[in-house]
């Protein structure tokens, strides 16, 4: 079982599960800044907010093309699967992406009413590619019905109380990532306003994270056998624990001011939450059918792109780190190009 | 209505508005590369001021290459997930190289790009608008080694009707490969360069004086007074490799039904009505022989008409025959206005020649024009095929109902619709405003330096019209 195939399936899954990870930690917050977005009302603090994310949204997303051509790349048959199984819901998704991405531009051109109206595809484009996110997550959890390697489910699959549970704790959550990351990037007013939206959010991501985490056993044996029952329980139970001591640093961050501990701790959480899934799903990747191993590419287009990839990721984490310190510290308006 | 259809009339919208976009990219951050180093080399303002008004420009044009290129990675398993469950072991790879080489490279340094001039300095900033130019050069090359692989597979074996990589360099180098990179990078520079010149000819015939518009104007047309003819040179090379490999796509090309007989030679048809189900042409003007000098480089040779394949080989003529000439019609005007713009240099009248300015005004949007039709002939002529000669297109289909992809395909529409309005508004807007001395950047704000201090409530100056 173990041949380099198998190992390097492995690798893959895990590469792709990163990606995705960095794309949820990252675009997280830049999604949840839109979110966050009409509850301001003065345009000079709204200037603020995109001018906050403008400079790495677009990197940000890049992470989500990642996981697509990746796993289309080293998991077609789970791409080819996935995809349509969710696909009304993917749609509504990538419009979101566009009308929201197109904004950032848009809206410093715009004048008048052309202005509300771009400001408000920018939040409604966020709170809708969040909410599709989490019933993406909810839809693959639950399980995708297949039958001769293709989607034989029907239009609404996607559609239950679990995975609009899910989308609504994916809003929450981004938004709680978007008031962190304008807790570290911006001060005054603005910054005092969300450290208490922060809090708040804080209190109701964790009550969402611990509905959906106590729903998920029960949506399949394979998630309780390995949450509940030895040996998987060396692995699970330390993530309850995490949870809540990350909880607590984040309370402690935004009692004391800090400036960029609240987001760290809230990513930290979504990192969590990430490993959760990634215990209850392997080794499978479509659930309920489906392993990592029997949807894994050949062997030669494996090596063929981890030959790159060990050395372009690498390469790619640095000049992206570097492209974040460039733009460190508060941000002012107008300091674009406009 | 079927499914399939809509899941390619949706393709189709799809992936012509988007082309659009990262073609103009390729374009615009080699021009933008240049601006800068000439600007470094020579200090000269004007090079600056063209650089920050197209890098207005260019910040609107990349942000929709970026979402509707994400719409392009995940439509495809979508709407098309019974090719990628085939071909994903191939073209996955390939496109997953453009994303890590490419589309990270140009989104890292963009940001650097666009915001970055006050806080890197010249020099590095130079680097990264280098780094961005390059990388939509390495997106075009893996995006283009994997459409031409569509067109001339090799590399590969079929293993429980899956494509399996045997050979990675004859993948990536496929004989169509190196032709199609020519002439898209030349589509993209010409698009691009038309456009420029456009601008530039608008401002200069209302201000002769605006040394700004004459760069602009000038740079545009020694382009397009090398480019189009390369790009006519590079485009024949391209056609002799596809009647090489695809031949039925250059006799739908030249709506060549049956071949003629033999040493009678192939004639150029300037215009005809082809009918798919008579097949043959009607209202046909032509030229005997003329076909024959560009198809086989001489005045007899003939070519196979499309009647001598199967009837279910051949794609849907008319659209293909069409897109060919509305692409090499425009072509020739380009070549006509690069060698009138040459001239006109030469006699030292090129600014002040008002028709030529109207002309000029009026080639804006034919690169693109072009380029779009070329697209068309090149993937309509490769129909009924996604991988020529192996896998159909009806094979290619998700196992998705029709009222999901019309619905889909509908939400796109309005979608695309609402931000090609919002996009056509505001690029227009920002060319018509004449481009100026000390063209607005960076306004003087005191950037404070990284600090976790935070700073005392309402300590940020209100900026009156900030970020205009």
């Amino acid at each position: 079982m173990w041949d380099l195939h198998a190992v390097l399936s492995l690798v893959w899954a895990g590469l792709i599960a990163f990606g995705v990870l960095a794309y949820v930690v990252l675009d997280g917050f830049d999604l949840g800044v839109g979110i966050l977005f009409l509850i301001e009302r003065e345009r000079y603090d709204r200037d603020v907010m995109v001018n906050s994310v403008a400079p790495v949204w677009d990197g940000n997303e890049t992470w989500l093309v990642f996981g697509g051509v990746g796993l289309y790349a080293m998991f077609p048959l789970g791409y080819s699967v996935i995809l349509p199984a969710l696909y009304p819901v993917l749609i509504a998704m990538l419009l979101a992406l566009i009308l929201r991405g197109v904004s950032f531009e848009f809206r410093f051109r715009a004048t008048g009413a052309g202005q509300f109206w771009w400001d408000a595809a920018f939040c409604g484009g966020s709170t809708v590619a969040a909410f599709a996110q989490g019933l993406v997550l909810g839809g693959l959890l639950q399980g995708i019905h297949v039958v001769n390697d293709a989607y034989a489910g029907g239009w609404w699959d996607w559609l239950t109380p679990f995975t609009v549970v899910c989308g609504i704790a994916v809003v929450i959550g981004y938004t709680l990532l978007g008031s962190c990351w304008l807790i570290w990037r911006t001060e005054g007013a603005l910054q005092h306003r969300n450290r208490l939206y922060a809090g708040r959010l804080a209190a109701v991501t964790l009550a969402l994270m611990v509905v959906v985490s106590l729903a998920t056993p029960f949506l399949h044996p394979q998630y309780s056998r390995r949450w509940f029952s030895w040996p998987g329980i060396l692995l699970t139970s330390p993530v309850p624990v995490l949870v809540a001591a990350i909880g607590l640093m984040l309370r402690r961050g935004l009692r004391q001011n800090h400036q960029w501990t609240p987001l760290l701790c809230a990513e930290l959480w979504f990192a969590l939450c990430f490993a959760g899934l990634g215990i209850s799903l392997y080794p499978l990747m479509v659930p309920p059918d489906i392993t990592i191993y029997q949807a894994a590419a050949p062997l030669l287009s494996q090596t063929f792109l981890i030959a790159g990839a060990a050395v372009i990721i690498p390469i790619i984490l640095a000049y992206n780190a570097y492209a974040y310190w460039i733009f460190r510290g508060k941000v002012q308006p107008g300091t674009g190009y406009h | 209505m079927t499914a399939y259809y809509l899941a390619r009339l949706q393709f189709a919208l799809t992936i012509g508005f988007h082309i659009v976009f990262p073609a103009s990219s390729i374009g615009l951050a080699s021009y933008l590369a240049v601006l800068e180093a000439m600007w470094l080399r020579t200090k000269r303002e004007a090079y600056l001021d063209a650089y920050r008004f197209w890098l207005k420009i260019f910040a609107i044009v990349f942000g929709i290459g970026v979402v509707s290129g994400i719409v392009m990675g995940y439509e495809l398993g979508l709407n098309w997930s019974g090719y990628t469950n085939k071909v994903g072991a191939i073209l996955g790879p390939l496109l997953t190289y453009e994303t890590m080489t490419a589309f990270f490279l140009e989104a890292g340094f963009l940001g650097v790009m666009l915001f970055g001039m006050k806080k890197v300095g010249p020099r590095l900033h130079f680097a990264a608008t280098c780094a961005v130019a390059v990388g939509t050069h390495i997106s075009a090359f893996w995006i283009l080694a994997g459409n031409s692989w569509m067109q001339t597979p090799q590399g590969y074996r079929i293993v429980d009707g899956r494509f399996v990589p045997t050979d990675w360099l004859a993948i990536i180098f496929n004989p169509s490969m190196p032709f199609r990179f020519v002439h898209m990078m030349g589509a993209a520079y010409l698009s691009v360069a038309l456009m420029v010149g456009a601008v530039g000819a608008w401002h200069v015939a209302r201000d002769r004086k605006n040394d700004v518009a004459r760069l602009m104007l000038s740079m545009a047309l020694w382009l397009v007074l090398f480019a189009a003819p390369a790009q006519i040179v590079a485009g024949d090379a391209q056609g002799d490799n596809t009647l090489r490999y695809q031949p039925q796509k250059v006799a739908a090309m030249e709506g060549d039904w049956t071949q003629p007989a033999p040493g009678a030679g192939e004639p150029l048809v300037l215009f005809a009505i082809p009918h798919m189900k008579t097949e043959r042409n009607s209202a046909t003007i032509e030229i005997p022989r003329v076909a024959s000098w560009y198809l086989t480089h001489t005045w007899a040779g003939t070519i196979k008409g499309l009647r001598e394949f199967a009837k279910n080989d051949i794609p849907y003529v008319p659209i293909v025959f069409f897109a060919f000439r509305v692409m090499v019609g425009l072509g020739v005007l380009m070549l006509c206005y690069a060698l009138l713009g040459g001239f006109l240099r030469w006699r030292g009248k090129l600014y002040d020649t008002r028709w030529f300015l109207r002309i000029a005004v009026a080639m804006g949007p034919a690169g693109y024009l072009a380029l779009l039709a070329g697209w068309t002939v090149t993937e309509t002529g490769r129909q009924p095929y996604t991988v020529y000669g192996v896998l159909r297109t009806l094979n290619s289909v998700s196992p998705v109902g029709a009222p999901g992809v019309a619905g889909s395909l509908a939400a796109f529409v309005v979608v695309y619709a609402i931000v090609f309005g919002g996009a056509m508004t505001f690029l227009l807007r920002l060319m018509a405003k004449p481009p100026e001395h000390g063209e607005p950047d960076v306004p003087q704000v005191p950037v404070r330096s990284a600090g976790i201090t935070p700073g005392p409530a309402g300590a940020v100056p209100t900026l009156p019209g900030a970020a205009e």
